[in-house]
């Protein structure tokens, strides 16, 4: 389990996270939305120790994740953030190995290719392992980076804003493989969303965040009602059943 | 073709090289010239080995593919060492005329120097590697502007003497400084040897390579440290010649296609053997000392220094 305790991060006199305190719920997707600005890619940074905290402390596991190894922590934990600029050019199946870099030191034995391959298979990039990165679709680009994250076989996954820039059909892709990552493999995902649809329909809990405080926290369905939302996003969001998913039809509220 | 029989190619070329220089028109000079020639080359071939190995992994902690270590100012604190050295206590001083009691002298200012740089800018925590560039340049334009200022002041025959240390130069090279720093830097290497493999994660970027359990701000100090003791042997030795590392790197990259260092650096250091051997063979025997190599190598670097920024220029 993740435990985040007291957790503050400043920039300057401004605080962007402010005291929060969050467990996160084994073998389920977690997702965090909120409206901009309200912390959630500074929390996840902090939990996966892309930024130091001013303030409290992350346990996973419960041990404490500043004193953990680097090598231990990329075991057990493995973050993808939204941009993925990179210096160097490089094919799928070259990236996805880089998943295994934890455990091999960039020597694969035949147990990381075998990794690396089923991985790739799992994100359907087996035909396309060759090309090159830079030569791919966002979607694809995006399938890629998750192969690797999937080749670093971590408990926790952590993404921050996966769908960004994607069509429907590649959001949909995604967050359907997340799903599996969670059902039959028994990963933990956290996910930051922007579209609270998506995470209506694929989590299994939601924390709310606005102004570097959790201000909602708990199973989906309690957190997706007009109430809850209009504490959330200061909007009336109706909610409408269709096919037992719970959407919110804000495209013109107030 | 494979990049393994590529790296044999440019071995090749490079014992090649090295080969053609020390036995062309010998002569049967074996006792005076051979040994002459062969730490000439000694010399060349340390420098291409530092100046290649600093500039690629320098340029991937960077992320900048057009930058060069002597932006941290190095080069120009070399610079302006000498040139206090020679105004104040004249260029017949033991420290200017005896070349070991030089050498350390400046190897060792220039690393305290960097260590210190680093220390003031690490303490904080956090910095990202951009600022210690920015207070790199900021530093090495005052350490360049004093230079100017003293070499103003000084006597013109002084100035001689000045002027002759600002070009990187072969035809001094000591032999007893070549041993003393071929045995640095081979223990510096040595050492180095298992940060190699964090490099090729390292230019996947910061938060890549954090989450794939790089401990990334010890390994960016320790690389930054054996930069700046790479960049100070070479300058001490030879002369500034930083700008040089921008060709071979650059042109490793574009021979190679990789994200392999251990490949990267090697075909770097192979193409600066080839480049400062063959270079100073037809400086002495083509141009007959007309000119000096590191003209030759600041214009042919100049050009492709422009060709590269127009090429990043379409590319963004």
């Amino acid at each position: 389990m993740i435990q985040v305790r007291a957790l503050s991060k400043l920039y300057g006199k401004k605080s962007v996270v402010e005291d929060v305190t969050v467990d996160i719920q084994p073998r389920k997707i977690t997702s965090f939305i909120g409206p901009n600005g309200a912390g959630k890619s500074t929390l996840l940074s902090m939990v996966s120790r892309l930024l130091d905290s001013d303030t409290g402390e992350v346990l996973i596991d419960q041990s404490d994740v500043k004193k953990m190894k680097s090598n231990e922590f990329a075991k057990k934990v493995s973050i993808l953030k939204q941009s993925n600029y990179m210096n160097v050019r490089l094919t799928i199946r070259e990236l996805v190995s880089f998943g295994r870099f934890p455990y091999s030191k960039g020597r694969l034995t035949e147990e990381d290719e075998r990794i690396v391959d089923q991985s790739l298979e799992y994100m359907h990039l087996t035909d396309m392992q060759n090309s090159f990165l830079d030569e791919l679709s966002g979607g694809q680009r995006q399938r890629a980076f998750i192969a690797m994250v999937i080749a670093q076989d971590t408990e926790y996954i952590l993404l921050d804003e996966p769908l960004n820039n994607l069509d429907m059909k590649h959001s949909v892709q995604i967050m359907k493989i997340l799903r599996r990552l969670v059902d039959e493999l028994g990963k933990t995902v956290v996910i930051v969303l922007h579209d609270i649809n998506f995470a209506s329909v694929y989590s299994d809990r939601i924390v709310a965040m606005k102004d570097g405080k959790v201000v909602k926290d708990g199973p989906t369905e309690e957190i997706i009602e007009s109430s809850a939302l209009k504490e959330i996003y200061d909007m009336d969001i109706p909610i409408q059943k269709m096919d037992g998913c719970r959407i919110c039809v804000y495209f013109s509220s107030n | 073709m494979r990049n393994s029989v590529k790296l044999a190619i440019l071995a090749l070329i490079a014992a090649g090289a090295c080969a053609i220089y020390l036995f062309h028109d010998l002569n049967g000079s074996y006792g005076y010239a051979l040994p002459k020639r062969t730490i000439k080359v000694l010399g060349m071939v340390l420098t291409g080995v530092t100046i290649a190995y600093a500039t690629v992994v320098f340029q991937t902690i960077t992320h900048n593919k057009i930058l060069t270590p002597s932006i941290m100012g190095l080069d120009s604190l070399y610079m302006l060492l000498q040139t206090l050295i020679i105004f104040f206590l004249g260029s017949g001083h033991m420290i200017i005329v005896n070349k070991q009691v030089n050498f350390l002298l400046s190897v060792v200012i220039m690393i305290v120097f960097a260590l210190l740089l680093y220390k003031f800018l690490f303490k904080k925590g956090g910095q990202p590697i951009y600022f210690l560039l920015l207070v790199g340049i900021i530093v090495g334009t005052f350490f360049s502007s004093i230079s100017t200022f003293f070499q103003v002041l000084i006597d013109p025959n002084e100035f001689q003497i000045v002027q002759d240390k600002m070009f990187a130069s072969f035809n001094n090279i000591n032999s007893d400084l070549v041993w003393l720093a071929i045995a640095l830097v081979s223990l510096v290497m040595i050492y180095a040897w298992r940060f190699l493999k964090y490099l090729d994660v390292l230019s996947l970027g910061r938060d890549t390579a954090i989450n794939l359990g790089v401990p990334y701000d010890s390994i960016v100090k320790k690389m930054l440290v054996i930069v700046a003791i790479f960049i100070s042997i070479s300058t001490g030795l030879v002369g500034p010649i930083t700008f040089f590392g921008l060709i071979v790197a650059n042109l490793s990259y574009q021979f190679f296609k990789t994200y392999k260092h251990t490949i990267l650096i090697t075909g770097a250091i192979l193409m600066s053997v080839i480049a400062l051997v063959g270079g100073q063979w037809v400086v002495e025997r083509v141009f007959t000392f007309s000119t000096t190599l590191s003209v030759i190598i600041n214009f042919i670097g100049g050009v492709y220094f422009i060709y590269l920024l127009l090429k990043e220029r379409k590319a963004a």
